[in-house]
């Protein structure tokens, strides 16, 4: 069997990086204390809690009291859009996009049924909203505005500056889900204009089950959660400490790298859409410039995304799809049909997602094997054959 | 998440092409998950000669269409038209549930090829 592993799926998870474990290792089984403890060792760890706020308010050019830490980018995304809701007397309407992550989507699916309104604002071909139209959704009672700085399947940056000027004109809250972009791409939530702001560590070489929630200060909302004061009881529960400790060394190392990072993945991911499109009738889905430094998503005309899915598996490259048919559902990604992509085009949509560990010799490894794969899905094809 | 033998089908699906002198034809797509086949049937004395297949689609597809070329190939009409989507699944080791639509294709396009033969031989 193949022995190279070639990982290009950094979009949906990363590697903890060694720094940021060998940082996070004393907190499980020395420092161990609760940072709730009145005793040394618990104010011991109570200080690394805080030294990881900090570390985190920096890299968003917040305050440290504006940072709450959650679960993860979901929760985060929970707490903020249901904590706001659930603060309001009465139903009123909220404006999203129609290409949100599913944690953004399915939660104002759920306030819907809750009797609030919601407007899911559609996108260009390239997956970008339009701040005018954003504008023009807005209605009296419009109470929070959601949308996500980087999409995760297409890469496409939101114009979040704009959006963020028309919500903050209006006195709207205005959230963003961040995920995609923290620790690829400079940014600090001032410039956003960003009420909310959510982000997870595992998508910058940080632990998986932690994240944090920015909440400007002065905001007021009903937490999900009862229970102890921890995260000024927005969050309560005994905090994930090692979790926190590894985001707040993740999120310094992640920011502190972005310019180089950003220009190595960026070259790339150009080098990658370049090869993959010189073997043909391969289309780059998502804005060709405004886009993730590392996303690469790709449409190959005529065959289906899962069997090319599985095809670089066999060869040990690590992708994914947006596909119906690895998706667990039968229809094509909401994102690309948002775009206007008809079915069989969204269907072959493969993303390649790079990261922190790739290099040139990772692409010159996926244009070597993805030729020949395409070709031979392409020999089986009925549309090929008929086009 | 799939069986040795699904995977066997999808990196070396038999019967793979098309039959330029083909006695019948019968093509299927699913709408909603965007699969479609083509498949081409050489019959002598209602028997099915030789047989080859096209698809779009996912691993489960491509392989529910190997999968039932090789189950049918040297079969007589009849014996073919019996042939169920399930049997296709279930020569194949099973299906993941979601996938089990897949195998749908196969045998739904084997069933129009079957009815194209029969109408080219009414027309005889």
């Amino acid at each position: 069997m193949q022995s190279r592993l070639v990982y290009m799926d950094h979009g949906a998870t990363t590697p903890v990086r060694k720094e940021v474990f060998d940082y996070m290792a004393p907190y499980f089984q020395e420092q161990y204390s609760n940072p709730s403890s009145l005793h040394a060792p618990g104010r011991e760890v109570r200080q690394a809690v805080e030294e990881a706020r900090e570390k985190t308010a920096s890299a968003l050019g917040a305050n440290e009291d504006e940072i709450y830490f959650t679960a993860g980018g979901t929760e985060s995304n929970n707490i903020a859009l249901r904590g706001v809701a659930k603060k309001r007397t009465k139903p009123g309407h909220i404006i999203t996009s129609s290409v949100e992550h599913h944690a953004v989507l399915d939660v104002c699916k759920n306030l819907e049924n809750e009797g609030h309104r919601v407007k899911y604002l559609p996108v260009n071909q390239y997956g970008r909203v339009d701040p005018e139209s954003l504008k023009e959704a807005i209605e009296d009672d419009t109470f929070m505005i959601s949308i996500m700085a980087a999409n995760n399947e297409i890469g496409t940056l939101q114009p979040v500056r704009e959006l963020g000027a028309v919500a903050r004109e209006k006195g709207i809250l205005f959230h963003t889900d961040a995920v995609q972009v923290v620790g690829q791409l400079p940014f600090n939530v001032a410039d956003l204009n960003a009420d909310f702001l959510s982000l997870s560590a595992h998508k910058f070489n940080g632990p998986k089950g932690i994240g944090a929630l920015y909440m400007r200060k002065g905001i007021k909302i009903d937490p999900l959660y009862r229970g102890g004061s921890q995260e000024r009881k927005l969050r309560p529960g005994t905090e994930n400490v090692p979790g926190i400790i590894g985001l707040g060394k993740a999120i310094e190392l992640a920011v502190s790298e972005i310019p180089e990072k950003k220009k190595k993945l960026e070259h790339l991911r150009d080098r990658l859409i370049k090869g993959l499109r010189d073997i043909g009738e391969v289309y780059l889905n998502g804005h060709p410039k405004e886009r993730l430094p590392g996303n690469v998503n790709v449409s190959f005309q005529y065959i289906e995304g899962e069997s090319v899915l599985l095809s670089l598996d066999m060869e040990g490259i690590a992708a994914s799809s947006g596909s119906a048919c690895s998706s667990g559902s039968l229809e094509p990604s909401h994102v690309l049909s948002a775009m206007g992509l008809d079915h069989s085009m969204a269907h072959g949509s493969v993303r390649f997602s790079l990261g922190y560990g790739n290099s040139e010799e990772d692409i010159d490894y996926v244009l070597e094997k993805a030729s020949p794969i395409v070709e031979r899905l392409r020999s089986m094809s009925p549309t090929y054959h008929a086009r | 998440m799939y069986s040795e033998k699904v995977m066997d089908h999808f990196t070396n699906p038999r019967n793979v092409g098309e039959l330029p002198d083909a006695d019948a034809i019968g093509e299927t797509g699913s709408f909603k998950c965007g699969d479609t086949m083509k498949l081409y049937l050489k019959v002598k004395d209602d028997r099915i000669e030789d047989i080859k297949f096209q698809t779009f689609g996912c691993g489960a597809a491509i392989a529910s269409s190997s999968m039932l070329t090789e189950m049918v190939k040297g079969r007589t009409i009849d014996e073919a038209a019996r042939v169920t989507n399930q049997d296709v699944a279930d020569q194949l080791g099973g299906l993941p549930p979601l996938k089990l639509h897949c195998s749908n294709l196969a045998a739904d396009a084997l069933q129009n090829a079957i009815g194209d033969y029969k109408s080219r031989q009414h027309s005889r």
